[in-house]
């Protein structure tokens, strides 16, 4: 082993002076930094085509961005227990500057790891607890949901869309209503059917779900989970999804209509480009169609000409700003009144959704 | 065609070598698959097994995530040895966890010295309890307890899923699937580092279970059921009895491993509590030879390589699933040695049949008989 430690201690050295020499040359700029290093944690795995992939794409596009003014490493398939808050504070430890915890299930490990290293700076994805060095951001993925749901409502011909969750919680909840809002106000006979899997990413789970909502008359898939497997399972039984996170086409050239993408790139780039001008801040982000985080892929040409229009009209409504996918007057599922007509729903409104809307079947999972 | 034959009298000392010989073979293994990942096989393995014992923080960190692995892999050792089989620690694990966290939330917000005993021993309670589930299944029906524990952990896991939705859900955490944050906290060992007491209980019961396996009759009765249970039933000892209490007290053990985790290092209970350390506890158990000294030791060593497997992530890129395959070369070597200390190979076609009644070596391994024929795993 004695080999082995000073060839590790030559490298540490080295990386070292290597540093301090570029840091010299460089000089300390005014407020900022001129070096950096930025980390991330994935829930799932970098190849999950979904959600991780989309984050790590915004890894990718720091580098092209930021060239050797950042240094970037990243751990994947990091599970929302016990293991979370070693894998950041190892992060932490490690010398980065600034670390992006894309998961909700990652949010009080990061507000513990955030205590113990005030001059870290984090970014923890979809919760909902801030600090001086700890910001928040997510993304209106329910815009891109209402866009979806006229498009299934026009197009099913079962009046029957499936939808496969992950867990009950309100980023979900709202989506699910919002697609269902969407759908019923283009055909009022639609019914959509939910089915629980539980995980963010298990492609069995998620193809059984899938075959148990096909079976029961579903004609058009929807997901609320990172693989692709729902899309695939759509293109071999020559039905329609509707990609989530990333475009999945290339699993399901023909069933996917259009995918909800999220594109973390403009959001990651300004972020790290405030942490290099030293004028990061903390805070709370919540970006949708209008800034490009929320985007919808090419549409796929199986979809009528009129649905195509509606459907982009309808994007453009959501990104000027003239249309909210929740207007009144929306009643919840027990019939109560919810939102007064022309009334929208306020973000904390949305942020704390526990109930579907009048006209879905099922249960909230309790 | 090359065929398997019993060894007549498995060498103690190869017994005791295969856990250093496969680390060797994975060593090397390990490397000619970083290799193919074009990643420097030195630096990679030096990463994973040399970078996390450098610092106070990665020391700290190894008894954290060990001391869950220690605590389970004790208690289902006894059961082991005697020949009774609860691949149910995970659910104990949930159980347990759910028992002591309910109850910090039931009395919620009030605290006080007495709190964290008082989880602890519930803790042990929700185990035990858990586990007396194929306990009474098998003593009782002679239910097969591998499967009916193993299944049970599945309960548990969507157990705890409802109950975090549902009545256990923090009413200020906006709907998400999580309980409060407990109003107490494990003592920490080492301050500044996340190290907490869990460890110490778990060398604790590591030494308690190797003065009752040496030097009580309980120890006797337990090793005698699980390589001779005939002679285990002729000398009078109660085999329910001894189920009874093998279940009971890895239960206990998963349990109170399952509170540490919560308490400890995630404060709340979540819907991924149980991490698979109740089935990585099995490993573990095997790994240390089913003796204590072993399972720390081998409960450290497992906690290395997820460790060492996160440094190699951060500090190479290297894939997940490259550590994960590192982490299953290493049991296929073991198992694999294992099975040549055990068996000799023999390449010719007309060899002797092998002795009908071979030998056991010492200490329970899954192939030993049982009273049940049933109650074999790979059946």
């Amino acid at each position: 082993m004695g080999p082995m430690f000073t060839r590790l201690g030559r490298l540490a050295m080295a990386v070292l002076i290597a540093t301090l020499v570029a840091a010299s040359l460089a000089g300390p700029p005014a407020l900022g930094q001129s070096k950096a290093k930025v980390s991330f944690v994935y829930v799932g795995p970098i190849g999950d085509h979904g959600w991780s992939y989309q984050h790590h794409q915004g890894l990718l596009a720091l580098q092209k961005e930021f060239g050797d003014r950042i240094e970037t490493s990243f751990v994947e398939n990091v599970p929302e227990g016990p293991d979370a808050e070693r894998v950041i504070d190892q992060l932490a430890a490690s010398g980065s500057n600034i670390i992006f915890t894309t998961s909700f299930g990652f949010m009080n490990p990061t507000v513990k790891v955030a205590a113990r290293y005030p001059n870290v700076k984090f970014e923890h994805a979809t919760g909902f607890k801030q600090a001086p060095n700890l910001a928040t951001y997510n993304a209106r993925f329910y815009e891109g949901r209402h866009v979806i749901g006229l498009i299934a409502g026009k197009m099913t011909k079962t009046n029957l869309v499936g939808y496969i969750g992950s867990f009950p919680i309100p980023e979900v909840v709202m989506g699910i209503n919002s697609a269902y809002l969407a759908a019923k106000s283009v055909n009022p006979n639609v019914k959509f059917r939910v089915v629980w899997v539980s995980s963010w990413f298990d492609p069995g789970k998620e193809t059984d779900a899938a075959k148990a909502l096909v079976d029961q008359g579903a004609d058009i898939l929807m997901q609320h989970t990172d693989s692709p497997a729902p899309v695939k399972y759509a293109e071999d039984k020559g039905i329609f999804a509707f990609g989530q996170s990333s475009d999945m086409a290339q699993f399901g050239p023909n069933a996917q209509l259009t995918a909800i993408v999220d594109d973390w790139r403009p959001y990651y780039i300004r972020r790290v480009g405030a942490l290099l001008d030293g004028t990061w801040k903390s805070g709370d982000v919540w970006d949708g169609i209008k800034q490009g985080t929320v985007a919808l892929s090419p549409w796929s040409k199986k979809i009528p000409p009129d649905v195509v229009a509606m459907a982009g009209k309808a994007r453009d409504a959501i990104a000027a700003g003239t249309l909210h996918p929740f207007t009144g007057p929306i009643n919840k599922q027990d019939g109560t009144a919810w939102l007064k007509a022309r009334e929208t729903a306020s973000d904390k409104d949305l942020l704390s959704m526990n109930f579907y809307v009048e006209g879905m079947e099922g249960a909230l999972p309790k | 065609m090359p065929r398997l034959e019993a060894r007549p009298q498995p060498s103690r000392l190869m017994f005791y070598a295969t856990p250093l010989i496969a680390i060797l073979f994975t060593l090397a293994a390990g490397g000619v698959l970083f290799a193919l990942l074009k990643k420097p096989p030195l630096e990679a393995l030096a990463l994973i097994f040399i970078r996390p014992l450098t610092s106070v923080r990665g020391l700290a960190e190894l008894t954290v995530k060990a001391a869950p692995l220690i605590l389970i892999a004790i208690g289902l050792a006894a059961g082991f040895r005697a020949g009774v089989w609860n691949i149910g620690a995970e659910g104990q694990y949930t159980v347990g966890a759910l028992a002591g966290g309910s109850l910090a939330l039931a009395v919620y917000p009030v605290t006080g010295w007495w709190l964290l005993p008082l989880m602890s021993l519930a803790g042990i309670i929700g185990g035990a309890a858990w586990a007396a589930i194929p306990a009474l299944l098998r003593s009782r029906f002679n239910a097969n307890e591998i499967l009916v524990s193993l299944m049970l952990n599945y309960v548990a896991v969507f157990l705890l899923g409802s109950l975090v939705h549902g009545p256990l859900r923090d009413p200020d955490g906006l709907n998400f699937p999580e309980s409060r944050l407990f109003q107490t906290a494990l003592p920490l060992i080492v301050p500044g580092t996340r190290a907490h007491v869990g460890f110490v209980v778990a060398l604790i019961a590591a030494l308690v279970a190797w003065v009752l396996m040496e030097w009580h009759l309980l120890g006797f009765q337990i090793k005698v059921l699980g390589q001779a249970p005939g002679a285990a039933r002729f000398a009078g000892f109660s085999e329910p009895r001894l189920v009874w209490l093998c279940f009971l007290v890895s239960g206990g053990c998963a349990g109170l491993a399952g509170l540490f985790e919560a308490t400890g290092p995630v404060g709340q209970l979540v819907p991924a509590l149980p991490a698979g350390y109740g089935f990585t506890g099995i490993i573990v158990a095997f790994l240390g030879r089913l003796h204590p000294a072993g399972i720390v030791l081998a409960g450290l060593l497992m906690a290395l390589t997820y460790i060492g497997g996160e440094t190699a992530q951060i500090s190479m890129s290297l894939p997940s699933a490259a550590t994960a395959v590192f982490q299953g070369m290493f049991l296929f070597f073991l198992l694999a040695s294992d099975l040549l200390v055990n068996y000799r190979v023999r390449w010719r076609s007309h060899t002797q049949p092998a002795p009908a009644g071979h030998t056991v070596p010492d200490m329970a391994l899954p192939r030993s008989t049982s009273a049940q024929p049933s109650a074999q795993p790979g059946e």
